[in-house]
């Protein structure tokens, strides 16, 4: 499990956390969203070791990431939004890292590069962007960390691959996994991330999984606009409506139409899920 | 699978196992797929393919035993097709008559149809 308590972190002059916690539960995908400059890569590599908190706590199954102790490094995988372009193959990358890692695969290295159909015989500066971030895919999930930290991965990835994407990531996840994914591409990860965490400037708005949120928030699709809705759209062939859930009724979450939601309502929703 | 926007994905993948135990492909005391696996074959979070697999027990549409995972149950067809039955008459057949009176068609040229569809 990860906790983050009343962690403060700020770049020079600009501050990106003031005092937030939450928790990450193992055993999910999380999704990781909010607007650009929020702080969700930050957060991130707060988590890996890559930053240090300047006030507060971060910890890894009682590790400080900041510490960068080998066992809680062997155990941890983030993979940047940039993709290397290194002069050299993907397999020989993955058996260069992959010995600092206990339960790395060459075998399912192998497989996810098939089912990835990613080329094994070019170097990452030979590959299309696409294929450079599946080949780097196929690296973090051959490693077999229980922590997987994705940043934007499906930027640049065509159609096909979405959907392998989708399908090599549930097939990650078990009951010791933790993946968080930070994402502004929501429809690629749609059913496939739950629970879901918004993070706004200095905090965090939500951190709730689908049956909670559709405990509290319904969706209503519908031929009007609702009047005092959290948030209503125009849809194709009529309206989205985010209302309170009052009469107990189950819905779908529209993960776009909760995010404007949630930006719109900062306090009302927060305080709803708490 | 595509899934649509409305209702919640947990249910669509609940009526998706049903369609299989309806067509045959999952037959009574089978073994069904694993979570692990319907979730893959889906690209769906594990979690939620486990909210369906949870609705179906309590529906005693599968059971699980240990070592073997979730099986089909004896009667899972006539327990699907009895609920869907109530879902019919409860949901459908009501709209159904409103459009019958908002189009004003009487029920003898629906029994007349049904009749000639024989």
């Amino acid at each position: 499990m990860i906790k983050i308590n009343n962690l403060d972190f700020a770049y020079k002059n600009t501050q990106v956390f003031k005092s937030i916690s939450l928790e990450f539960q193992k055993g999910n995908i999380y999704g990781l969203l909010g607007e650009n400059g929020v702080g969700k890569t930050t957060l991130l590599k707060l988590i890996c070791g890559l930053q240090t908190p300047q006030h507060g706590s971060v910890t890894v199954d009682e590790l400080t990431p900041s510490e960068r102790q080998p066992e809680f490094l062997q155990n941890v995988y983030f993979l940047p939004e940039e993709v290397i372009t290194e002069d050299t193959t993907p397999e020989k990358f993955i058996q260069k890292i992959g010995c600092f890692y206990p339960r790395y695969d060459f075998g399912l290295f192998n497989k996810l590069m098939g089912e990835l159909e990613v080329d094994l015989s070019k170097k990452f500066n030979e590959l299309s962007h696409g294929q450079k971030k599946k080949a780097l895919l196929a690296c973090a999930l051959s490693l077999q960390t229980d922590y997987l930290f994705l940043d934007e991965p499906t930027n640049g990835l065509d159609i096909p691959s979405k959907a392998l994407f989708r399908k090599v990531i549930s097939q990650y996840c078990s009951d010791e996994t933790t993946v968080i994914i930070s994402t502004h591409q929501v429809k690629d990860v749609e059913n496939l991330i739950d629970p879901i965490v918004i993070l706004d400037r200095d905090d965090v708005l939500l951190n709730a999984s689908f049956a909670e949120i559709t405990d509290k928030i319904y969706f209503e699709y519908g031929p009007e606009r609702i009047q005092n809705a959290y948030y209503t759209e125009m849809l194709p062939g009529g309206y989205i409506n985010v209302l309170p859930n009052t009469e107990h009724m189950e819905s779908n979450v529209n993960i776009e139409a909760l995010f404007n939601a949630v930006m719109k309502n900062k306090e009302t929703i927060k305080n709803l899920m708490k | 699978m595509d899934f649509n926007g409305h209702k919640p994905i947990y249910l669509q993948i609940y009526d998706h196992v049903c369609e299989r135990i309806l067509s045959g492909e999952f037959r009574s005391g089978d073994r069904v797929m694993s979570v692990r696996e319907l979730g893959v074959e889906l690209g769906v979070n594990p979690n939620t393919v486990m909210r369906a697999f949870e609705r179906l027990q309590m529906k005693e549409i599968i059971a699980t035993k240990r070592g073997i995972g979730f099986y089909v149950c004896e009667d899972a067809k006539e327990k699907i097709l009895s609920e869907q039955k109530k879902d019919f008459l409860e949901n459908e057949v009501p709209e159904f008559l409103k459009k019958m009176e908002l189009y004003g068609i009487k029920i003898e040229e629906i029994v007349s149809l049904q009749q000639n569809s024989k």
